[in-house]
């Protein structure tokens, strides 16, 4: 028999993250400090409208790109949020999740050879669809002692005839990394001076501390050239809903629509019910949850302090990303021995990319009461690493 | 300060309050201090404990009885409250709006106890004019709390 299977697909690597969790899971009564996605339950006004969207027969396909009344939704919020217009009708598309924009993107605006910026460390999925759209990734490596931004030089050193996309992930998943205002003004203008369009994941919009997030969206010259992509998973705790977004110039968002009807037709419906009444009436439960993050994540940052963690402080997601370099271990050794002796899980930063090492991502997406336990347990194996 | 305070005493009024002042980032003296002032201006009036006594062998029964009452010149709303709350087995009483006056919360040991408060405190007040007593017969939900064993972590225990 042939090989059945595509060259391409083969060589993706399987994502970093399931090795480790096959592993969590075989260990019993571990507290993990490893998911990606809120503690919250979705706030109940919010699962009723999608209880009682099926209750009325809401069971159809709706059209491509979304309910139209979510669309006009999902248009006044970005403008309530950031001022920025975009047309319900032409250049908003209603997603399976975030993740399926990003591929929808990338392969609408990707041909074979055409080079895609990827910042790391970042969210996994970014490279493998690069490289399933026959896209060359190419990576910049972001450093701590920027705080995990992007900076206008990194961005010059990688640019060649080629370039044709940056990925521009902010706030980050997984370092908690945002960006200001000015540091978007900074690639704004290389991307606009080199022709280069930018994919902006700004997933973790609504949960940035202390200053409200800025889109790419927002510099002058900067939306015409940009796929913005967001969702309800991170925002409004929606996560099994499957649902997010994409708004982009009619001329991307054409094409993009069009591999979203061929590929998937349109996003669950009831999602989408449920989302309309997010945008309505869910702004304070976001604001609620935000203060729970934040009030979570100075617990953290004391914490680390306390234990001799080193960590800059992140502003947004829900992830810390704290360095372990000085225990002279990968992040793999000790994500694996912190689990083995302690029982916590942590992820190792290299499932983000290999300039992730050194790093462990440490999600606080749980109750103070569980963050309280895990830190005990982490200060312990720190300080047995310590006196040896 | 005091919202975000009172936010997070009324799910966890057990917090060490040097926990609370990391989490607000702020200094534990200034947490203390708005907190004792807060007791002062009786914006914070307690601290009490939740408690399933289904759980334990304590048998409780719970009534809630709405009471119509004439206020009299010399014994207004406030008045009859007064005298209706002193008593320890009453939990609690509010002044409503709609068909009735108050509501009263009753704990006693058996369902006799309470009829017996019934007819022979409340009914025997001057001012009340009429008693429907409503016995609570199993409690889901109470302050902000969902009564039920305890709910697990669905979520898989590493995602991206």
């Amino acid at each position: 028999m042939r090989n059945p299977l595509s060259k391409v697909v083969e060589d993706i690597q399987p994502s970093g993250i399931r090795k480790f969790f096959d592993i969590v899971s075989e260990m019993e009564d571990a507290i993990s400090l490893g998911v990606g996605e809120p503690d919250f339950d979705t706030p109940w006004h919010i699962r009723d409208e999608g209880i009682y969207s099926l209750e009325r027969g809401k069971t159809f396909y709706t059209s491509n790109a979304g309910l139209k009344e979510l669309r006009e939704e999902i248009s006044n919020y970005l403008y309530r949020k950031m001022e920025v217009k975009y047309d319900p009708l032409k250049e908003v598309l209603v997603t399976v999740g975030g993740s399926e924009g990003i591929d929808l993107a990338i392969r609408a605006m990707i041909d074979p050879g055409d080079e895609v910026l990827v910042p790391e460390p970042s969210y996994v999925s970014y490279v493998p669809c690069i490289k399933l759209a026959y896209g060359v990734p190419v990576i910049i490596e972001l450093k701590e002692e920027n705080q995990f931004r992007l900076t206008k030089e990194e961005l010059l050193e990688k640019i060649t005839d080629k370039t044709k996309m940056l990925v521009l992930p902010f706030p980050n998943n997984p370092t908690g990394a945002i960006m200001s205002r000015k540091d978007l003004e900074d690639i704004a203008e290389v991307c606009i001076e080199k022709d280069i369009f930018v994919l902006s994941d700004e997933i973790y919009s609504e949960l940035t501390y202390g200053n409200k997030h800025v889109s790419i969206v927002q510099i002058p010259g900067m939306k015409e050239r940009t796929v913005l992509i967001n969702g309800f998973s991170k925002a409004f705790a929606m996560t099994g809903w499957r649902l997010g977004y994409a708004t982009a110039p009619a001329v991307i968002m054409k094409q993009m629509t069009k591999i979203h009807q061929f590929a998937i037709m349109c996003a669950p419906t009831n999602s989408q019910y449920a989302a309309v009444e997010a945008l309505r009436n869910g702004d304070k439960d976001v604001e609620e949850m935000r203060e729970s993050y934040d009030q979570r994540r100075r617990y953290l940052m004391h914490a680390f302090k306390e234990m001799g963690l080193e960590c800059f402080e992140p502003f947004g997601a829900f992830y810390m990303f704290p360095s372990i370099k000085k225990f002279g271990m990968t992040s793999d050794e000790f994500a694996n021995r912190l689990l083995q002796e302690e029982k916590v899980a942590v992820v190792p930063g290299t499932a983000f990319g290999a300039c992730g090492e050194g790093f462990l991502r440490i999600s606080y997406a749980y109750s103070i009461e569980n963050l309280k336990i895990a830190l005990e347990r982490m200060a312990d194996f720190i300080s047995r690493l310590e006196n040896r | 300060m005091r919202e975000k305070i009172l936010a997070v005493i009324e799910k966890n009024s057990r917090i060490d309050l040097n926990d609370l002042a990391i989490m607000l980032g702020v200094s534990e003296a200034e947490v203390a201090n708005e907190i004792a002032a807060m007791e002062k201006e009786q914006i914070i009036c307690g601290y009490h404990t939740l408690i399933n006594w289904d759980k334990t062998s304590n048998e409780k029964v719970t009534a809630l009885i709405e009471v119509k009452v004439i206020p009299q010149r010399t014994l207004g709303f406030d008045k009859i409250a007064e005298r209706m709350y002193n008593y320890p087995e009453v939990r609690a009483v509010y002044l409503m709006s709609g068909g009735f006056d108050f509501t009263v919360i009753i704990e006693e040991k058996t369902m006799k106890e309470v009829a017996q408060f019934v007819t022979d405190k409340l009914a025997t007040l001057d001012a009340v004019r009429g008693t429907a007593t409503h016995f609570i017969l199993k409690k889901y939900k109470d302050h902000g709390t969902v009564i039920a064993e305890n709910i697990k972590d669905e979520r898989m225990l590493v995602t991206p």
